[in-house]
């Protein structure tokens, strides 16, 4: 059924994953690091091999699951290489369906970004959802179970605006389900649902409270994962559909500048950087709303770059979490004796997504500015380097000083705990930091890799106008840090965001629940009891008569079977919904392997 | 080694203070003698230290109108949410 030989790197994944948990113990680790690092042969193979793959029959449509082009190779790119890195930072956890459930994520990222229609699209767009619930889930706290609950119900929403939009739209163009640029000169309805479906997963404002919501509660190494693929496909999507639609810039600088804000008002250092997601993502859709060749390159670019800092900046904080069991800066403080390497690979992090010369974010951030500069949009992009002050004031020092430095607020068991994490943690930081600086320092590495390189090849991040700029704007910005620092110091709250209408909102309904239906219902079944079951057991008396003397001899033999399957299918089911649902989505996956590729 | 260091630089943090503010100056002094402004985008950006200017303003303006809003009364207890 396959038109051409070509291997999806998202099978390769799903497949990996099934094998997993039937492996015997010695051979996990090496397992673990060898399937991600095939993804990403496979990916690697494909480059330069521009081209349709993977065409399929599927009732009267032709579903694509292989396009191969610039976009969706730089994205492919850095999905499979931080693939690598999340699952080498996550040797040491144990829970197999960690791992099971990490990489069907990435699947599902794999397949949104290969796909050529909104078909195949939807299919791995609730993959992914479906796949990183389990991320929180596995945190097994108390609350985990509701964060996890509220996250997958956000996004079944943007789901479902994403599925109006796309039959919308089938129905509008006379079957058309291809997905390429979707005509943003002359939007229609369909074109703001799928819109809304695309900007709930780059969490942009008001559709945003659901990421520091589930990535503050995940598990450490869940973390790690959902702060890469969720918003930087949502943005690939956008890049590729919406390239240009002007509305998204004034979104994405209120991204931007939203997450800063929130950000100087968090407690939680993982909900932090969770906030700073929400800013750095806003650089990304307000340069998909730019749309000129420049602009593109730069959100590519900054999406590279992103994945690979912010994921060394959940390692590190990760890495707190790990060993001390604390994320919040009013329990932590001072730890530079205990976790030197945690701090250096965290501050790398931090230097990078604020953009320091020879770090990452510099090469990246500043295409995406400077595009705004060149259509002379210039609001945004004073606006846009207003917020990467705010970067740099949280997460390059806000975040390093109140953990590692500032006041010790740790308890003594808090502080006995505090060490230096595993080898294979520090290892997935190594790399991920090594990445951060490579790309800084030796700007073709990624500017090769960009949708347009030539066009990239004629930008130059390293003038001495933008290295003088850059320096001062945040040079000065530690200047005002340290000044304030009182103004800075932790504390022990939390901020109400959005979520507060949705997570209020359904005590409001379940009261309703509880009070006025319940009572109705409660009428209802009182009315019934006197007119319905009367002759309800007459005639059931009857047919009891008829039971005992005719059915039982026919069916008693059928019983004991049924019993029988019956409790070989109650040891899967445990009754909780979450098991359900996992079981649901991995038979989904099967399904969908064969189906496809028998 | 790392302890090591940030714990020499701790021990002379007056020193380290006032290099720093050396560096700052040299910074603004390299930038207003040496640095052509002729990639500049607007003509604001041409007055001398603007930069320096944009980045303290912006890093006060952030923190007080972001602690002005959260103690708006979005800033609450972390029970909150709990029944």
């Amino acid at each position: 059924m396959i038109t051409d030989f070509w291997l999806h790197p998202a099978l390769i994944l799903i497949v990996g994953a099934f094998i997993l948990p039937f492996l015997p113990k010695w051979l996990k680790r090496p397992y673990l690091v060898i399937v991600p690092t095939l993804a990403f042969l496979d990916v690697l193979s494909m480059q330069g091999q521009h081209g349709t793959f993977g065409v399929v029959r599927f009732l009267d449509w032709y579903l694509t699951f292989g396009r191969v082009d610039g976009l969706s190779m730089v994205f492919a790119y850095i999905m499979t290489l931080m693939c690598i890195i999340g699952t080498i930072y996550g040797l040491h956890v144990e829970d197999d369906f960690q791992h099971v459930a990490a990489w069907l994520y990435v699947a599902g990222s794999l397949g949104v970004i290969f796909c050529a229609d909104y078909l195949v699209l939807f299919l791995f767009w609730e993959l992914m959802a479906f796949a990183s619930v389990f991320l929180v889930w596995f945190r097994r706290r108390p609350e985990s179970l509701a964060v996890g609950y509220r996250y997958l119900l956000v996004h079944t929403a943007g789901g479902l605006a994403l599925l109006a939009g796309l039959i919308l739209r089938y129905q509008a163009t006379g079957g058309d389900l291809s997905f390429g640029p979707i005509g943003v000169g002359s939007p229609s309805l369909s074109t703001y649902l799928i819109m809304i479906g695309f900007l709930l997963n780059a969490a942009v404002p008001p559709f945003h409270a659901w990421l520091p919501d589930a990535y503050g509660e995940a598990t450490v190494t869940g973390a790690v994962f959902m702060c890469a693929f969720t918003t930087k496909t949502a943005v690939y999507a956008l890049a590729r559909a919406f390239a240009g639609m002007e509305i998204l810039v004034p979104l994405g600088v209120c991204m931007a500048l939203y997450g800063v804000v929130y950000a100087v008002l968090e407690n939680d250092a993982r909900r932090l950087l969770a906030y700073h997601i929400i800013s750095q993502v806003g650089y990304m859709v307000a340069g998909v709303g730019i749309g000129t060749e420049l602009a593109i390159n730069g959100a590519c670019a900054h999406a590279f770059a992103h994945i690979l800092y912010k994921g060394l900046l959940f390692m590190g904080c990760g890495s707190v979490l790990h060993m001390t069991g604390k994320s919040k800066f009013s329990e932590l403080g001072g730890l530079y004796k205990k976790m030197p390497m945690a701090f250096v690979f965290t501050m790398i992090g931090g230097l990078s997504i604020s953009a320091f010369p020879l770090f990452s974010g510099f090469v990246s951030k500043a295409m995406i500015v400077a595009a705004g500069f060149e259509v002379h949009n210039y609001w945004a992009a004073f606006l846009l380097t207003l917020a990467s002050a705010g970067t740099f004031l949280h997460t390059g020092l806000k975040v390093p000083y109140f953990i590692w430095f500032g006041k010790n607020n740790c308890s003594k068991e808090t502080w006995d705990k505090a060490a230096d994490p595993p080898w294979n943690m520090q290892l997935g930081m190594g790399i991920a930091a090594f990445l951060c600086i490579l790309i800084g320092s030796y700007t073709p590495y990624l500017y090769n890799m960009l949708p347009y390189p030539q066009i990239a090849a004629g930008y130059h991040p390293y003038t001495a106008y933008h290295l003088s700029e850059t320096l001062q704007i945040l040079l000065f910005t530690a200047v005002g840090f340290f000044l304030l620092i009182k103004k800075l110091a932790p504390e022990p709250k939390i901020s109400i965001d959005l979520d507060w209408f949705y997570r209020m909102g359904g005590r409001g309904f379940l009261w309703l629940a509880k009070r006025p239906i319940q009572w109705a219902d409660s009428c209802v079944s009182e009315g019934y009891r006197y007119i319905g079951l009367m002759p309800l057991m007459t005639t059931a008396k009857f047919w009891s008569w008829f039971d005992w003397h005719a059915i039982d001899g026919v069916v008693d033999g059928l019983a004991k079977t049924v019993r029988n399957i019956g409790g070989l299918v109650r040891r899967l089911q445990s009754g909780q919904l979450q098991y359900n649902i996992f079981y649901a989505v991995s038979f989904v996956a099967v399904a969908l392997v064969l189906y496809v590729f028998a | 080694m790392i302890v090591k260091l940030i714990d020499f630089l701790r021990d002379r943090l007056q020193l380290v203070i006032r290099l720093s503010y050396v560096g700052l100056a040299l910074l603004v002094a390299w930038d207003v003698v040496f640095v052509s402004k002729e990639h500049a985008h607007t003509a604001a950006e041409r007055i001398p230290g603007f930069w320096a200017a944009f980045g303290f303003i912006a890093c006060v303006v952030i923190i007080i109108v972001s602690k002005w809003y959260g103690h708006l009364g979005i800033m609450t207890r972390e029970d909150y949410y709990d029944n």
